[in-house]
């Protein structure tokens, strides 16, 4: 154009997103609740990418943060308690061009969705999987859920939970071909946001281990690791999570962690005297479902009656 | 009659001449593992290419691999042909083929024989090493002998042994020989059949096996002493032979179905074993999936996110389903749910007949759940009504159940060949933008129906959920919002109800009584009609395929007939047992759906016997139920 060699013009996109491309209207959680700092985060990780909202699908189950899908401007599948994955993988089954996001609670993942997420994280399609741990349930008033801290009371267990709780990214870290796990707090969002942005490019089932906390049911139930950040173990490598200065300066006591290790990140990953967050393991090797099930995709029209002939032929006379 | 000696010394028997008949019924029964399916499916295929009408059937045990020569574990094949299209498994045997006395037992507790059937029984067990068996085998004999069959004993074994080390995987084949020549088909087809069927498997298998059946040719000839012909008319049109899961498979692949997703359960799993190659070969994936709940959520997943998917299951795996059935129903997701019926309640007969799930199909999700409902009576139809129910379940926005059943699922038959059409395949999803104003349920004020925003639509944006919604797809518990979106989920299936055409009843549109059915029984129900009719009863059926919405018409072809009965596999109160009069019996499901219907008085006959019905027990049930007029049967049916 205008005689300048085509590679000097600018090549100017059609559209441009703002944040605001993204504000599926106002959150309804309970003021103060940590769901806000995880939506702020992928909003701006959608806007940061370029995704264009049509191209989104955010799936949940049931649960507080399940309602995620309806505060975004974006496909949203808001579907039953504990299913969100099995939901997501399908539409990831044929759709690659879709940016797969999933929203789901301790309860939702954990308890009755728990044979999914085994699965899920052995078909490893390519999404995130944010799992909002508040160690309760919320949404139908404070019941013990299976990360309920022993002796924690609830409703159900008024004289506290019978049992040590399961940790979310321990769990994960035992499930066959997983290839993503990572853990972050929702009260430091620059850790939330890069952690989300790690997983968000990570090709494969991003699990991201959140706690979260709830104002209105457990609000202090992570006060040992809020009040005391050096009880905190932030891990750091150049395939990591990367840490600004302000994490590093939050979070003092730090480790050199090489995510492909795995069996050192089963070691890290219960929480003890410490909480370890970043990225505890990646496997961008693991084999993905979603790079079979696209197979045949866009086969044309003629070919693909063709093909149904040739069947119908198997069971000619 | 007595047993040929092993064969070289064997005298000739009189071979009476080849007798014409119109139809023959012939099993072939044996321990499991002994390739009786594979033998009767051949010998099939040979009368379907000489233009016989064929319906086989298999018989299967429960157990993978029952103990040998026991009772309950029969494993084998049925194969009905005749010079005319065959519908069903037809009634009592006319021979059977045994490898072993034991497995005869069964069957003759099912009535599949009886007195006139001829049984070429393998002898070998008369000259067992154990007593223990000789003295069963005697028995046995003895006891057939005085129920009326006429046994034939034939060292079947021995013969085999001539040509191969193992006749336990290859007596089959010398069986399909025998039936070649007791019923004079050509010996080359049968030949060219072993060919085509096993000639993945080297020359060497292709050779031996058919030497096999030519030694069975010539051992027919030489040792029994019957001979039939049923006479055969080569089809005009090309003819397609599979079963009714094959043809369900074969559906999915001509209605452009691209994701089936679904969990092992028979007998349902046999649908995915076919499309376990055939899918991706057309470019497809199918998804087993980690469990039943699983399985339609992925389907639900790639159906919200493009093309109508495909689930398929069994009852256990339809009641696992259900409150992903009623997901999809609300957020109005297309969805094509198959589901081969089983016998229940619960575990149940697992690979028997039943046709009990259809107020499960229609009822069972909590709260009001509309949707569609179809039942293919035939194989052929098994394989357009998948098709049908993809476009469907676009249309009307919602899920399609396709019922089908054991017998339909294991039932062998040929059709004509369809000719595919290009519309029958899924478009591809619509990438346009989403026109701007329009709702994601937009609903028609009339017809309740609205045109689906697909991701990657831009500007179609919205949320899908469970609970109740807006036009708008926004979250809404005011009571006008909730009223509306059930009204318009209700209304579809109103608006699909105008557009069909009432069934016309088979036989005549009026008379005494009218026999109503639905799926499998179709064949065997019409057959009784006729054969009642042709001895001047006034009787007719009517076969239904739109369970929901219903047919329309159906009060008006009613009050036609003096007494309306449905003829299902599901359970009902039998009239005479205690306790029971017409105020306190449970009554067969469609009979239920019917009188709610059409307020006429329908009876009902159905048993849960994990058997499909023959055409000689439903004309005995017609028979009993129009002797009484209906106004003087204080019991109703019986």
């Amino acid at each position: 154009m205008f005689g300048l060699p085509s590679e000097w013009s600018l090549d100017v996109p059609e559209r441009y997103f703002t944040l605001e491309n993204y504000d599926g209207g106002v959150a309804r959680w309970c003021p103060g609740c940590g769901d806000f700092a995880m939506l702020s985060a992928v909003q701006r990780i959608c806007r940061d990418a370029q995704v264009p909202p049509e191209k989104l699908a955010m799936v949940s189950g049931i649960g507080c943060s399940s309602r995620f899908p309806h505060y975004m401007h974006a496909y949203g599948f808001h579907g039953l308690h504990g299913r969100a994955l099995p939901v997501a993988c399908g539409i990831k089954s044929r759709r690659p061009d879709l940016d797969v996001w999933v929203a789901t609670g301790d309860g939702d993942c954990c308890s009755i969705g728990a044979g999914h997420w085994l699965h899920a994280s052995r078909y490893n399609m390519d999404m995130v999987v944010m799992v909002f741990d508040n160690s309760v349930y919320g949404l139908t008033k404070k019941q013990t859920s299976p990360t309920t801290p022993l002796g924690f009371s609830t409703n159900t267990h008024p004289a506290g939970a019978f049992l040590p709780p399961l940790d979310v990214a321990a769990t994960t870290l035992g499930f066959p071909n997983v290839s993503f796990v990572a853990r972050t707090v929702d009260w430091n969002p620059v850790h939330l946001y890069q952690t989300l942005v790690t997983a968000h490019a990570h090709r494969g089932t991003s699990f991201v281990h959140i706690l979260q906390r709830c104002p209105t049911y457990s609000a202090d139930i992570f006060d040992e690791w809020r009040k005391d950040p050096d009880r905190i173990l932030l891990l750091h490598h150049e395939e990591g999570v990367p840490a600004d200065d302000g994490v590093r300066r939050t979070y003092k006591n730090q480790r050199l962690h090489d995510p492909r290790d795995l069996a050192a990140a089963r070691a890290l990953a219960t929480p003890g005297e410490q909480l370890a967050i970043g990225l505890l393991y990646r496997n961008p090797e693991a084999p993905r479902l979603d790079e079979i099930s696209v197979r045949g995709l866009g086969t044309a029209r003629e070919r693909r009656l063709a093909l149904i002939e040739r069947e119908i032929d198997r069971f000619a006379l | 009659m007595t047993a040929p000696p092993a064969s070289g010394s064997v005298t000739e028997p009189r071979r009476a001449a080849r007798v014409a008949v119109d139809e023959r019924i012939v099993e072939i029964v044996s321990d499991s593992g002994e390739g009786a399916q594979k033998a009767g499916q051949t010998f099939g295929t040979v009368c379907a290419k000489l233009g016989n009408g064929v319906w086989t059937v298999e018989i299967i045990p429960a157990e993978i691999k029952p103990p040998a020569r026991s009772r309950a574990g029969a494993s084998g094949i049925r194969v009905r042909f005749a010079n005319r299209p065959v519908t069903n498994r037809g009634e009592r045997a006319h021979l059977a083929v045994a490898f072993n006395e034991q497995v005869l037992y069964g069957r003759i507790a099912n009535g599949a024989y009886g007195p006139g059937t001829v049984v070429l029984l393998e002898s070998k067990w008369a000259d067992d090493e154990q007593e223990e068996i000789r003295t069963q085998y005697r028995d046995a004999v003895a006891d057939f002998r005085a129920h009326g069959l006429e046994v034939v004993e034939l060292p079947l074994e021995a013969a085999c042994l001539e040509v191969i080390p193992d006749p336990r995987v290859g007596k089959n084949m010398f069986v399909v020989g025998m039936l070649c020549e007791i019923f004079g088909r050509d010996l080359d087809k049968a030949l060219d059949e072993v060919r085509a069927v096993l000639g993945r498997k080297g020359p060497e298998v292709v050779r031996l096996n058919q030497e096999l059946v030519r030694r069975g040719w010539a051992f027919a000839e030489r040792h029994v002493p019957f001979a039939w012909d049923v006479a055969a008319q080569a089809a005009l049109e090309p003819q397609l032979v599979m079963n009714g899961n094959q043809a369900l498979g074969l559906g999915i692949l001509a209605a452009g179905i691209e994701v089936v997703a679904m969990y092992p359960i028979t007998p349902a799993t046999s649908v995915s074993h076919y499309l376990g190659r055939a899918l991706p070969a057309a470019g497809g994936f199918l998804h087993q999936a980690e469990d039943e709940i699983a399985a339609i959520g992925f389907a639900i997943g790639a159906s919200w996110a493009g093309k109508t998917a495909c689930t398929i299951t069994s009852g256990p795996g339809l009641a696992l389903k259900t409150e992903f059935i009623g997901f999809a129903t609300m957020a109005e997701i297309p969805l094509v749910i198959i589901n081969v019926q089983r016998g229940g309640p619960s575990t149940g007969l697992p690979t028997k007949v039943e046709q009990g799930d259809l107020l499960a199909a229609l009822y069972g999700q909590p709260g009001d759940t509309p949707k569609v409902v179809i039942a293919p009576a035939t194989i052929e139809e098994c394989f357009h009504m998948v098709v049908l129910a993809r476009r469907l379940a676009e249309e009307f926005r919602t899920p399609v159940m396709v019922l089908t059943d054991a017998n339909l699922a294991t039932g062998v038959s040929a059709f004509p060949r369809p000719k595919i059409d290009a519309a029958w395949l899924a478009p591809e999803p619509d990438r346009s933008a989403w026109p701007e104003g329009v709702a994601p349920y937009d609903w028609d004020a009339e017809t309740g129906l609205s045109a689906r925003p697909i991701p990657g639509q831009r500007g179609g944006e919205y949320v899908v959920t469970g609970l109740a919604h807006t036009r708008k797809a926004k979250v809404a518990y005011d009571p006008e919002s909730n009223q509306e979106g059930c009204d318009m989920r209700s209304r579809k299936l109103a608006a699909l109800g105008r557009t069909l055409v009432p069934p016309v009843p088979h036989g005549a549109a009026s008379g005494d009584l009218l026999a109503v059915g639905w799926g499998s029984t179709e064949g065997a129900i019409e057959e009784a009609v006729d054969q009642l009719r042709a001895e001047g009863l006034a009787v007719a059926s009517l076969h239904l395929r739109f369970l929901s919405p219903m047919e329309p018409g159906l009060a008006e072809i009613f009050a036609r007939f003096r007494k309306v009965m449905t003829i299902e596999i599901n359970y009902s109160d039998d009239p005479q047992a205690p306790l029971v009069d017409p105020r306190h019996r449970r009554r067969a499901q469609l009979a239920m759906l019917l009188r709610e219907h059409t307020l006429v008085d329908v009876d009902c006959w159905s048993t849960v016997r994990g058997q499909p019905y023959g055409p000689g027990e439903i004309a005995e049930v017609l028979r009993r139920n129009l002797v009484a007029p209906p106004a003087a049967s204080k019991r109703g049916a019986a």
